[in-house]
């Protein structure tokens, strides 16, 4: 058995003294592991750094076996990332969300849009809402999409501004009534398109809406929280939010 | 079954020379064979240094550093910066640093990086002991000398996060084109990573 693709480093485990089990999340195979024997080499480790994208050739006896890649870098971006501490708590976070995704199954639409989230991690103003964006396709293509196209009391498509935390459908102003302190916000980039005048209040209340959704469906049943790096993440949008006197 | 080619003592020897770092079955035979050759000059006394090293090994429990004594050699020595505290991951990074002499003050061995997935997370390392270190009032500068990959700087930077409120001077490794490096040899990682870090001169 054997294939090639390009794929996106989530992590690396050691395995033994110089191989090292590499997890990718890849175009057409969803999310693989496989054998890099050689990996802990001077000439491999700053290859297979998490948000590197690599092209991959993938071999195996047979097709359930864990298998070894021969890797070859397309994209380096993990040393362009490590001296942003901001872009990193995005880049680890993204990596171990990525995590609750099955292996081997395919999702095209989530890889792409995950190589534009890595691309863009140099931005500060642009990659959180990309990111929050990601997570929200990442429940869609799980199965547990949001309806964020109408309202779900009033049928309306204007002024949605809160999600239901148990039906996960949108709720404009007026539908939430006296119910708005048990909705979750719904910051205005996910229902139109992503502006120059989208906070930081708002990426957090991103972060929180998708968050919710992830611990409930996907990482409650799994871990029961979410994974650190994305509790991180929120911590660090928040300080950022924050004005430095009141830290 | 294969017959064994020697007494069990010295399997045994083989079997454990075989666990290190380094050494397959077929080194730790050929380890053996020399240490058994150069029975007097090398393998009692170094059966007697390991038997001394097994009882007098132990942590420091300031620095995490490995030595006979707690506090340990560099704790203990007053010719050293005590203002000046280097964060490492691993006691094979302080030894590094002190083969170069790069470092005359103090260290702090974390034990570690956060990693989420191996479960490591800020309370299986050494952080709160630094962060009582940092707050003794003693240190004026931390060095993070974090390895450069995603899990060490993502170390490095909780750290900083973490002493952000504290005056004291908090600096890293710079990441870049080592001595003699070549840059048509150098990975892509490195060479943006030296780019992004360029100085006037």
């Amino acid at each position: 058995m054997e294939w090639r693709d390009e794929g996106v480093v989530l992590s690396v485990k050691l395995h033994g003294e110089n191989a090292v089990i590499v997890d990718m999340l890849t175009a057409q195979h969803g999310r693989h592991s496989g054998l890099v024997r050689g990996g802990r080499s001077r000439r491999l480790r700053p290859v297979l750094q998490p948000g590197n994208s690599l092209m991959l050739h993938w071999r195996a006896r047979l097709e359930d076996h864990l298998g070894s890649y021969s890797v070859e870098l397309m994209t380096a971006r993990a040393g362009i990332l490590i001296d942003d501490g901001f872009a990193l708590a995005g880049l680890t976070a993204a990596s171990s969300v990525a995590t609750a995704l099955p292996e081997r199954e395919a999702h095209s639409a989530l890889f792409s849009a995950y190589e534009v989230l890595m691309d863009n991690l140099e931005d500060p103003d642009i990659w959180p809402m990309l990111y929050v964006r990601w997570e929200l396709g990442l429940l869609q293509e799980l199965g547990f999409g949001l309806d964020l196209a109408t309202c779900a009391v009033t049928g309306v498509k204007e002024g949605l501004a809160y999600v239901s935390p148990r039906s996960g459908r949108a709720v404009c102003v007026e539908g939430a009534g006296q119910y708005k302190a048990q909705l979750l916000a719904l910051p205005g980039f996910l229902t139109g398109p992503t502006g120059a005048d989208t906070t930081e209040r708002d990426v957090l209340d991103g972060l929180a809406l998708t968050g919710y959704f992830l611990e409930k469906q996907l990482f409650g049943p799994l871990l029961g929280h979410l994974p650190e790096p994305r509790t991180r993440l929120v911590d660090i949008v928040h300080k950022r939010l924050t004005p430095k006197a009141e830290i | 079954m294969r017959t064994p080619l020697t007494g069990p003592e010295i399997q045994r020897l083989i079997d454990l020379l075989a666990k290190l770092p380094g050494l397959g079955p077929r080194s730790a035979r050929r380890a053996v064979l020399h240490l058994v050759k150069k029975k007097e000059s090398l393998l009692q006394p170094l059966s007697e240094a390991m038997v001394d090293a097994a009882e007098k090994a132990v942590i420091c429990t300031t620095c995490g550093n490995v030595d006979t004594r707690d506090p340990c050699t560099i704790c203990v020595d007053t010719r050293r910066n005590a203002a000046s505290l280097c964060v490492v991951e691993d006691v094979g990074d302080l030894w590094a640093l002190e083969r170069a002499g790069a470092h005359k003050g103090r260290y702090h061995v974390l034990g570690g990086t956060l990693s989420a997935l191996d479960g490591i997370g800020p309370e299986d390392l050494h952080m709160g002991r630094l962060i009582e270190r940092v707050a003794a009032g003693e240190i004026t500068e931390v060095i993070l000398a974090m390895n450069a990959t995603v899990d060490g700087q993502t170390t490095a930077h909780y750290i900083t996060d973490k002493l952000a409120g504290t005056d004291i001077t908090i600096s890293r490794l710079a990441h870049g084109v080592p001595v003699g490096g070549e840059l048509d040899y150098l990975d892509d990682g490195t060479l943006s990573a030296a780019m992004k870090s360029r100085r006037p001169v």
